[in-house]
């Protein structure tokens, strides 16, 4: 079975620093992985690398049997690649279910053709009911709490149907149902067929969650494996003990 | 409202404007109003780029001296003669091709470089041209023109039909502009003003609307200054790249307001009146220190401009 | 034919000379731009200022313009703070920096310029001093000292500043504000102090360079339009925040324009820097040292 996706040896530096040092990944149609290190290891760089909103300076990225060079994000984008960001990034100046209406019009539209206006705005608040904002859908991203943030940017990634969905650190700061609720919503979507790749810090959610788990540390992966042999990785331990 | 009922809206409204100025006959008012007029392309202009999309042109006065040296070209060239529509067409294409080439060159960058590199193109842009002696270079160019306008047995006076096109210039701007406000490619530029790495990562072709804007931008500033060697009949560099365009398509419609096509007709008549004004009673220098003082000002204490706060108030009154 | 050797030369070291110059009217620049992501388009206006003051003073009292340049340090310095604090609370803070604060310093530019055509005029206006019209020769290479005084006060400046900047923890405070404000914070140093210190430095280093400015050349208010590009020009090819690229790229600049100048007029000039930056932007915006 071809991986979904495979980052074939990625390094990037930012000046003299190195964020990313040859790392190696590949992620199955329809797994769920999970992604963790400590901070600032190079989680969200990959990210970006892997979505082209940075260019690896080495190696490769492919999507999907086809390689990811040189094509902008909104294009990594149409081919089914979605991510949502650390730090939320709504459209400020539009309501949310606009703020949905985007992906849809831009990446869905692209894919099926146009779409029914009233059939739009019915999935925006269908994914918005998702994510238990739908009440707040003419609503503006300023009267959103920082959690209810994190729900609209991972409804928004949703919104994009992608193959691939990067969900990262979405839930940082949610209550312990809330977390329950998003997990919930990652593993719906997966049974639905979505790949998804889980970057948190949360260690219960992600071991609960990922059927494997890969540890990157400043930089380089040190483990890739199922989530209870990973966990005792003498290595691994050092690398979150040692912080 | 759709855009056609709009368009002819405001085709009724232009002439009942052009009949009422004849009516009251006096010719500085036709002079006045069409340098008014011309603001309101530029700041509409302006607006669709910086505006709608969040990138700040500092060059607007090139493409406004653009649009009349490409008229000088021409005129000098003699081969046919050009009517003035005509070269708003030409200056237009020529105005919109640059823009897209400006865009290309600089559009990749963060908003302060793309900001900066305006700055430098109309410099560049200003040093060709004074180089250049075909088109007059420093020396400037006459541009003769007769004193009316003959056609199908009517005689108009040519400030009149320098008015006149303007205004339909007016129209064609705010139409458009009013347009994309309301299509899909509005809310595009809106994402990319909002978070441009957010929009594509959902898929917005960032690049490729930045190009539109640029080059629709570019175009309409080029259309409004294709007439202007018409207009003042002695062209120089410094008056055609004067700082007043620069500044004026930037503060009317930070002062009207940025996010819709009301804004920079709001800013374009005010301060083009009130600017007017000051400089046939104080002193033309008077007038843009007025100007810019009120962009500060505005820019700091009324960051949505004046139609941002009539709206902000009218949605408190609805509030209980 | 014949190579104009002694022409280039003269060109060459005119164009270092002014290269020197041009160092420290980029300097402030590269401190607001470069380290603090702040697109102050107005310095020039402040580096005008500048002149106008030296000019000033040193026709009233007949001072030396660089004396009186040093001695408005601590007033520009207060204003490049206040001037600070201004954009901090109206934009850094909303996060609406981009647009509105490159219209703020536009209009801060432009009132800058009209202010002083109201106050004196758009006349040419000149200092004059000891230094302004003799030359020096040496190795048969024209040294005219007007240029040299300049120059070398600008190294001079450079140096302080670079040693600033390196060598006390301000400046490296200020250097690292650029880098990571987070990491600033849990040093216990407040970003937005050393944020208005910065700036407030920036604008003092107009000070010095326009009291040069005037040295070199008449002055009227238009002039510091044509700085803009270099300005910016200097810094984006010095790659930003870099004080010792800034400085190579301004001795590239000068000698660039310099030699335009010689062999192609002076018109020709101010399209060099500008489209020097043009380049610079569309194909390497990193800068020749960019990280």
């Amino acid at each position: 079975m071809t991986a979904l996706l495979h980052v074939d040896k990625i390094s990037k530096r930012f000046g003299g620093f190195v964020a990313l040092d040859s790392v190696e990944l590949e992620v199955q149609p329809g797994e769920r992985l999970g992604l963790i290190g400590p901070n600032g290891s190079g989680k969200s760089t990959l990210v970006n690398c892997i979505c082209g909103t940075l260019q690896n300076e080495q190696g490769q990225v492919h999507f999907d049997g086809a390689p990811m060079d040189g094509l902008a994000a909104h294009q990594r984008t149409h081919r089914g690649l979605a991510r949502s960001f650390q730090l939320p990034r709504p459209f400020v100046s539009l309501t949310l279910a606009d703020n949905i209406r985007v992906p849809m019009l831009y990446t869905v539209h692209k894919r099926t053709g146009p779409l029914h206006a009233d059939n739009v705005s019915a999935r925006c608040i269908e994914l918005l009911s998702l994510v238990g904002l739908d009440h707040k859908a003419h609503h503006m991203p300023r009267d959103l709490t920082q959690v209810e943030m994190r729900k609209l940017e991972l409804a928004r990634a949703v919104a994009a149907e992608p193959k691939l969905l990067i969900a990262d650190e979405s839930m940082a700061g949610l209550s312990h149902s809330e977390i329950e609720d998003i997990l919930k919503l990652l593993k719906t979507l997966n049974e639905r067929g979505i790949t998804i790749i889980l970057i948190e810090h949360i260690m219960s959610a992600v071991m609960s969650f990922s059927q494997r788990l890969v540890v990157l540390v400043t930089g380089k992966k040190i483990a890739d494996g199922k989530p209870e042999d990973v966990v005792r990785n003498p290595e691994v331990v050092r690398a979150y003990l040692g912080q | 409202m759709k855009t056609l009922p709009f368009v002819a809206i405001c085709v009724i409204v232009a002439l009942l404007a052009f009949f009422g100025l004849r009516a009251v006959q006096n010719g500085y008012l036709f002079v006045a109003g069409y340098v008014v007029l011309q603001f309101v392309v530029l700041a509409t202009a302006w607006n669709i780029l910086g505006g709608y999309c969040g990138y700040v042109n500092f060059g607007s006065a090139a493409f406004f001296a653009l649009g009349a040296y490409t008229s000088v070209f021409f005129y000098k060239l003699n081969l046919v003669p050009l009517p003035v529509p005509a070269l708003i067409l030409v200056g237009g294409v020529v105005c919109g091709i640059v823009g897209l080439g400006m865009g290309y060159l600089t559009l990749r960058l963060r908003g302060a470089f793309f900001a900066i590199a305006t700055l430098a193109m109309a410099v560049v842009l200003q040093t060709l041209v004074v180089n250049w002696d075909f088109v007059g270079g420093s020396r400037g160019a006459y541009i003769l023109h007769p004193e009316n306008l003959e056609f199908g047995g009517f005689s108009l006076p040519y400030n009149q039909y320098l008015f006149l096109l303007m205004l339909a210039l007016a129209v064609l701007a705010l139409s458009i502009a009013r347009a994309i406000e309301r299509s899909q490619l509005g809310f595009g530029f809106a994402t990319i003003r909002d978070d441009e790495l957010a929009a594509e990562a959902s898929g917005v072709p960032t690049l490729r609307l930045k190009l539109i804007a640029t080059t629709l931008s570019g175009a309409l500033m080029g259309m409004a200054g294709a007439p202007f060697p018409y207009y003042i009949g002695y062209l120089q560099p410094a008056s055609a790249f004067g700082l007043e365009y620069g500044v004026n398509s930037i503060a009317m419609p930070m002062i009207g307001g940025t996010t819709n096509w009301i804004g920079p007709l709001v800013g374009a008549l005010l301060l083009g009146t009130v600017q007017e004004y000051a400089r046939v009673t104080i002193s033309s220098s008077i007038n843009l220190l007025i100007v810019g003082l009120l962009l500060v000002v505005f820019v700091i204490i009324a960051p949505k401009g004046l139609v941002g706060l009539v709206q902000d108030h009218l949605r408190a009154r609805r509030k209980p | 034919m014949d190579f104009p050797f002694e022409l280039f030369i003269n060109a060459v070291v005119a164009g270092i000379l002014l290269g020197g110059f041009y160092a420290a009217v980029t300097a402030g620049v590269s401190i607001s731009f470069g380290m603090l992501d702040i697109v102050n388009i107005a310095h020039p206006g402040f580096i005008i200022l500048g002149s106008y003051i030296a000019y000033l003073l040193s026709a009233s009292f007949g001072l030396d313009p660089i004396l009186v340049s040093l001695l408005m340090l601590p007033v520009f310095y207060a204003l490049g703070c206040a001037v600070y604090e201004v954009y901090h609370q109206s934009f850094e803070k909303r996060g609406q920096d981009a647009l509105r604060g490159l219209a703020f310093f536009f209009g801060l530019l432009f009132v800058t310029e009209v202010a002083l055509i109201l106050a004196f005029g758009v006349d040419y206006r000149y200092v004059e001093a000891a230094y302004i019209g003799p030359s020096r020769q040496l190795a048969g290479i024209d040294f005219p000292l007007r240029m040299v005084v300049p120059c070398v006060t600008a190294l001079i400046l450079f140096g302080v500043l670079h040693l600033f900047v390196t060598r006390t923890f301000t400046g490296r405070a200020i250097m690292a504000v650029s880098q990571d404000q987070q990491a600033l914070q849990l040093m216990a140093a407040n970003p937005t102090r050393i944020k208005r210190i910065a700036f407030g430095i920036s604008i003092a280093t107009a000070s010095v360079a326009g009291a040069l400015l005037i040295i070199i050349q008449p002055i009227e208010p238009s002039v510091g339009r044509e700085y803009i590009g270099r300005v910016f020009a200097i810094c984006v090819l010095g790659g930003l925040g870099s004080l010792p690229g800034s400085l190579v790229a301004a001795m590239l600049l000068g000698i660039m324009e310099s030699l335009t100048a010689t062999f192609y007029g002076p018109s020709w000039a101010p399209a060099v820097s500008f489209g020097f930056l043009l380049l610079t932007l569309a194909f390497r915006p990193s800068g020749l040292f960019g990280r």
